[in-house]
């Protein structure tokens, strides 16, 4: 049985990452050329790991279900990326952000890969601005920073609301380039469909061309995982309509043990479910809530509009409640706040579900800045509003857009609606200190990990996670493994246990296209999405736990009985690429259940009924809890709970407060 | 501005490259005005699929006007009627009840269709392979803010970067010219100080990857900039040009 090692080297917590750089065996440039690597994803991590590898020598190939590397959905992210640089000379420092994500993460995130993740992060500022990442700046030609949740500091750096836009083109020009160079072969519609392990180790995949549905098998001495998150298990999520989770769950499959699944992010500003019809829900970048405020009417049931509201009858809840932190409170913290204040009837808007996001202050504030700045002694007030506006717009212009096109309501006008939805998932496949899973030679980047994030992300710093992996973690750590495969030459797939593999494949994609049954792909994940959403969402609770296991399992045998994929196998046949992922979906609903009823506490996103504090918050368990959940995939439906204890050396463990 | 709509949908069909396509006509009805175009889309797949029949294919991902993925021609307009949108973020609220709407896939020979209007982009990913980036090994960075750069370049820099990649711009030409997703990468690197050690032989290379994939020349009708969901300036195509000749006229 494979036995949990982190792998985290001895010493000082700060001198660890230096140290194992300096030790760590490397592999001469002309081993590396005949070293092949396997990367699957595109996005922030797998690019900026692969074109980092392709740098140092290695043979990389790359795959992505997209029809370009550039699609993957970290283009979406839009507020920023934290990094220790203390530009702005407000106190902030490597341990600093070490601190903030480890006490964000509600003391569920691994001490060493964090302290890791927050020394590297300003060297991922240098590598991008070299790169041409056009970061907002200031009329000094300095980079500009804002301010993100959970932190007192301005350490987010960004391109207006576009940050991971602009990271990822980034990225994908260095991969690009490589790709030109001839250093990675590039798959575009390509699906993998299955690890291949050979003698216990990661050898290989099995991809589906989208295009002509053929099955290909591809070898590398090492496979890359770096495919993101899985919230698209709940149907509606702000994650694009192809994020899914079935690279990590196959490699899961295959003994790669899954890590705290059911630490999901729900975001607090998001724009409000509109009707049954829809696919997707949209982010409101949390940087936002830099200047905006939040509130709700102070009387129940108000049906006045916004603007009617007066000042006095705004109950601003964050800034009650929280007043050291404010509306920069951590996502988990703001998501169960506006929750608390829409169930007991305050919410806005016609659903009643939505609270108001403000702009009035912030577009007078700096409508008044912009006067001064101009030596404008007695503006008037239109000026002010219009001048306030313009700031804003440069800004947020953006995101403001985006919410007129989707909404039809003008947010310069009048408070956006807002409400929580499924952004990031904290959990994913369980790594050690190197990015490897319990699979040798396989490796999990960026999203598709758990490790930094504990049991609540703090914004910005995904995409810092994600290039920090990519960047300036695997290009070392893989050393530690490739430097021991040297003589390995490259195989055959033609091998029985690729050829095994592949038939596999070939068998499920048949036996899904021969239910041949009444309801199409998204009937089953539109059901699976409401009992995830409404018993292991923002609220969870033994009871409905318990249930929402049966019921998956139920649907999990409707699913393989009455679903109908129409097209063929071999063609492009976007319903059986969704069918094969739901029902990975449906599969990994189950353990996020299993794991939520496993942790008797409440943790950043994972929030139990039974365990709150008499105020409402998340009440942890240190002494029973405070381990990483990693499950062992035994058969269907049964998982087997391995435990990696977190030690914390450096940090003193506290409830968190952010009042 | 609840309301549902009854339209014709009239959309092209084809099978895969090989094969020739035709228009299919479809009726849908109690569309909301509050849905997306592709919620639209969804809505009529799902009833193909439970009449047995093979759903339209299109491109999409994020849903929220940023990945470039959705593609559709729209009532003989990239994204459609509305300005600045992707197709994803296009409304029926901007359809009237009762209409007939024409859906296409992008036409340029350099985008081959795959199947429906789904078509094969991957032209653009080697253009910007053949030179749209700085050639940083990672690791080689000096500190951020060792190299200021001016507010207005910066900021035109990343006006010319907020490209989707979408390829409406080539959708849009009478020539099916790429200039415009060309010169925004080449602009916004030459934009700014760290590109400009390799500006002329970026311009050459990626003007001469264009021109090997077939994207027409560019007869400055201005029909890309107009139809550019993300507002990409046609100044860009000048800057391209100025990049280009002089790379040309210095060339040794």
């Amino acid at each position: 049985m494979t036995k949990i090692d982190s792998k985290i080297p001895d010493g000082n917590l700060a001198e660890k990452w230096t140290k194992f750089k300096s030790s760590v065996p490397l592999v001469n440039p002309s081993n590396k050329r005949s070293l092949e690597i396997i990367v699957v994803g595109s996005g922030l991590a797998g690019a900026s790991a692969a074109a980092s590898l392709a740098e140092l020598g290695y043979k990389v190939k790359v795959f992505c279900f997209q029809d370009s590397p550039r699609r993957a959905h970290s283009i979406a992210a839009q507020g920023g990326i934290n990094a220790a640089k203390n530009y702005q000379n407000d106190g902030d420092s490597v341990y600093r952000l070490f601190y903030d994500t480890i006490k964000g993460g509600d003391y569920r995130a691994r001490e060493a890969n964090v302290h890791r993740l927050a020394e590297v992060s300003g060297s991922i500022i240098d590598q991008c601005v070299a790169q041409g990442v056009p970061f907002a700046r200031e009329y000094g030609g300095l980079l500009s920073n804002r301010s993100f949740g959970g932190t007192q500091v301005q350490r987010t750096f960004y391109a207006a609301g576009q940050t991971g836009q602009q990271l990822l083109l980034g990225a994908y020009s260095a991969l690009q380039r490589q790709v030109g160079m001839g250093n990675v072969e590039l798959f575009t519609r390509h699906e993998m469909l299955d690890v291949v392990t050979i003698d216990g180790k990661a050898r290989g995949i099995i991809a589906r061309d989208s295009v002509s549905g053929a099955l290909e098998r591809h070898f590398g001495h090492a496979v890359l995982l770096c495919t993101g998150g899985y919230g698209n298990v709940f149907y509606l999520s702000t994650n694009a309509m192809g994020s899914n989770v079935t690279a990590a769950w196959k490699a899961h499959k295959k003994g790669a043990f899954f890590a705290n699944p059911c630490y999901t992010q729900i975001h607090p500003t998001c724009i409000p479910v509109s009707g049954d019809h829809q696919s997707k829900l949209t982010l409101m970048s949390e940087s936002l809530r830099n200047d905006g405020r939040i509130w709700v009417p102070k009387k129940e049931n108000d049906t006045r509009k916004a603007n009617e509201i007066p000042e006095d009858e705004r109950d601003y809840y964050l800034e009650r409640r929280y007043p050291a932190f404010g509306n920069l409170v951590p996502r988990d913290i703001a998501s169960r706040a506006a929750k608390e204040r829409c169930d007991v009837g305050f919410g806005v808007g016609s659903s009643k579900m939505a609270v108001y996001l403000d702009y009035a202050a912030a577009i007078i504030r700096y409508g008044k800045g912009e006067a001064n700045k101009h030596n404008m002694h007695s503006p008037t007030d239109d000026e002010i509003q219009s001048m306030g506006k313009a700031v804003v717009k440069e800004k947020y212009g953006n995101l403001f857009d985006m919410y007129k096109q989707i909404t039809g309501e003008d947010p310069y006008e009048v408070p956006m609606r807002i409400y929580p939805a499924v952004h990031y998932t904290m959990g994913g496949l369980w790594v050690d200190y190197n990015l490897m899973t319990t699979v040798p030679g396989l490796y999990a980047l960026g999203e598709a990990n758990f490790s930094d994030h504990g049991a609540n992300r703090l914004g910005a710093s995904a995409l810092m996670q994600g290039l920090a992996d990519g960047y300036f973690v695997i290009p070392y750590t893989i050393g530690a493994y490739l430097a021991a495969e040297i003589r390995t030459p490259s195989m055959s797939t033609d091998s029985e246990d690729f050829v095994k593999a592949e038939k596999a494949v070939q068998d499920r994609l048949e036996t899904l296209m021969n239910i041949k049954g009444s309801k199409p792909v998204d009937y089953f994940h539109k059901r699976l999405g409401k009992i995830m959403w409404d018993e292991c969402g923002m609220a969870r609770s033994e009871k409905g736990l318990k249930a929402s296991i049966k019921e998956i399992q139920a649907l999990q045998k409707e699913f393989w009985s009455d679903v109908k994929i129409p097209g063929e196998i071999n063609n492009l046949n976007p319903e059986l690429e969704k069918a094969g992922r739901v029902a990975d979906f449906l599969e990994l609903g189950e353990l996020m259940c299993i794991d939520a009823l496993d942790r008797n506490e409440s943790c950043g996103g994972h929030f139990r009924l039974e365990y709150q504090t008499e105020d409402g918050e998340a009440l942890r368990d240190d002494a029973k809890y405070a381990y990483v959940a990693a499950w062992e995939y035994e058969k269907q439906s049964s998982f087997k709970l391995h435990k990696e204890e977190l030690k914390y050396e450096n940090i003193k463990i506290a409830q968190r407060s952010y009042k | 501005m609840e309301g549902n709509l009854n339209l014709t949908l009239k959309i092209w069909r084809q099978k895969n490259t090989q094969t020739a396509g035709k228009f299919e006509t479809y009726q849908v009805s109690g569309i909301s005005t509050d849905m997306s175009f592709l919620e639209m889309i969804d809505v009529l797949n799902n009833r193909l699929i439970e009449e047995g029949d093979d759903p339209v294919a299109f491109d999409h991902d994020c849903r929220e006007g940023i990945c470039g993925m959705c593609s559709m021609y729209i009532n003989g307009r990239p994204h459609g009627p509305n300005r600045g949108v992707t197709t994803c973020q296009l409304h029926m609220r901007s359809f009237k009840d009762g209409e007939t709407i024409t859906v296409e896939p992008w036409r340029a020979s350099a985008f081959p269709v795959i199947k429906d209007l789904v078509v094969n982009r991957s032209a653009f990913d080697r253009i910007i392979a053949a030179g749209g980036f700085i050639s940083v090994n990672t690791g080689n960075a000096q500190d951020a803010n060792n190299l200021p750069i001016n507010k207005d370049n910066a900021d035109d820099a990343f006006a010319a970067a907020a490209c989707i990649g979408c390829g409406a711009c080539v959708a849009a030409c009478k020539n099916a010219s790429a200039m415009l997703f060309t010169s925004a990468k080449i602009s916004q690197l030459a934009l700014l100080p760290q590109g400009q050690i390799e500006a002329a032989t970026r311009a050459q290379a990626m003007v001469a990857q264009m021109d090997e994939e077939g994207f027409g020349a560019c007869s400055n009708t201005g029909a890309c900039e107009a139809e550019c969901p993300k507002g990409i300036s046609i100044e860009n195509i000048a800057r391209m040009n100025r990049e280009y000749f002089s790379a040309t006229f210095s060339s040794k």
